[in-house]
């Protein structure tokens, strides 16, 4: 400790050279770039919704800030009551039809950059609740960054995906097994594809439902 | 709750004061129920309520089942309870489906138990059934821009079925 106060003193006083200052610099001087840089306090200091739509809430945003899973190790222990002074919105539980407009209005309300999680089955497919007042899956309205699987996902599963979060805010999105194993473009997607078109069950059954309110 | 006997007593009375509007009694597993002329729901239900001795003054439930291939389809049940004796009596009537999109319709107790007013509704909002004279017949949990009766048996289930590429290729 005392050998580097008196590098550091010899430095501003002009008596380092050549390699010695060299060294000095590479010792203590970290270079990046700006999106590198701002990525990295983003990603470390985020500010979570105070929000909770049903069952999960219980796991997410109210577990996460207390002292067993403490949230705050990774920067996002602020939670905002506002939207818009929050940067990511957990959707934590099953959207209704009802509920969608209020929750994509939220979102619309978080200032950018903004992110999304949607935990749980029940708001990443409707889980569950595959019938007429839930909406199958919160993507069909907003846009999401990334699902965490479970019902309910636990908190350490909440924690492990919002580290995931904080990477691809990094801009270094982690493609997680199908990278480990050479998978990736191997993802399956319900009949339709991945451009959603409804599946013909999905659209016999609309159609079913317009008939018989018709006649 | 009144037993089997009480219950056919209630019914003797009412009948005094209102011919017809009692058109049947069952007494199944210790519940009392009267099934009522759903025209004159009303005064039974307020004969139940006033008349001496009765003072079935608490509407705890109101409710509506759908029993589909009977008919009438609509089952209206009204949960009273007798506070000082602690007893219980089910009212049902029944209402058949008018057809041709047309609600059926029934007279609502909103005057008698003002505590009716948001079940009612969520009546209408589930089944469609039309309450008249009820002050605010609107949706009250589904959207108000919602189309059909959700909890009707003859009503889509609805959501998506998920399809899996394993099930596509071996059962599609």
């Amino acid at each position: 400790m005392r050998e580097r106060q008196l590098r550091a003193r010899d430095m501003l006083r002009g008596d380092l050279e050549g390699e010695e200052l060299e060294r000095y610099v590479e010792e203590k001087v970290v270079l990046t770039n700006f999106e590198k840089m701002l990525g990295w306090a983003r990603a470390n200091s985020m500010f979570p919704l105070t929000f909770g739509l049903a069952c999960c809430a219980i796991e997410a945003p109210i577990s996460l800030v207390t002292a067993r899973y403490d949230i705050a190790r990774f920067g996002a222990e602020a939670l905002r009551a506002s939207p818009r002074q929050a940067d990511m919105i957990i959707l934590s539980g099953r959207v209704s039809i009802k509920m969608a407009p209020v929750v994509r209005r939220l979102y619309d309300q978080m200032l950018e950059p903004k992110w999304a999680i949607s935990m749980g089955a029940c708001s990443s497919s409707g889980g569950m609740f595959s019938n007429y007042a839930v909406v199958q899956g919160a993507d069909k309205f907003m846009p999401i960054d990334l699902h965490i699987p479970g019902c309910p996902p636990r908190p350490e599963a909440v924690l492990y995906g919002f580290t995931k979060l904080q990477r691809k805010i990094q801009g270094n999105p982690d493609q997680g097994w199908r990278q480990r194993y050479d998978a990736a473009g191997t993802e399956e997607w319900a009949r339709g594809g991945p451009r959603s078109e409804p599946s013909p069950e999905a659209a016999e059954a609309y159609e079913t439902a317009r008939g018989l309110i018709r006649a | 709750m009144p037993d089997a006997p009480g219950l056919e007593l209630i019914r003797g009375e009412i009948e005094q004061d209102h011919p017809g509007a009692v058109l049947d009694t069952s007494f199944d597993r210790g519940q009392a129920a009267l099934l009522a002329d759903p025209a004159q729901i009303l005064a039974v239900l307020g004969w139940l309520r006033e008349a001496p001795g009765q003072g079935y003054d608490f509407l705890s439930s109101l409710h509506v089942a759908d029993y589909l291939p009977a008919e009438p389809r609509f089952g209206v049940h009204y949960e009273l309870l007798n506070r000082d004796q602690v007893e219980r009596l089910r009212v049902k009537a029944m209402l058949a489906d008018p057809g041709d999109g047309a609600l059926p319709e029934i007279d609502s107790c909103v005057e008698l138990f003002p505590t009716a007013e948001f079940q009612e509704r969520e009546a209408y909002d589930f089944f469609g059934i039309a309450f008249r004279g009820h002050p605010d017949l609107t949706r009250i949990l589904m959207p108000d821009d919602y189309v059909g009766w959700p909890q009707r048996r003859d009503f889509p289930v609805g959501g998506e079925p998920v399809t899996f590429t394993y099930n596509e290729r071996n059962y599609g």
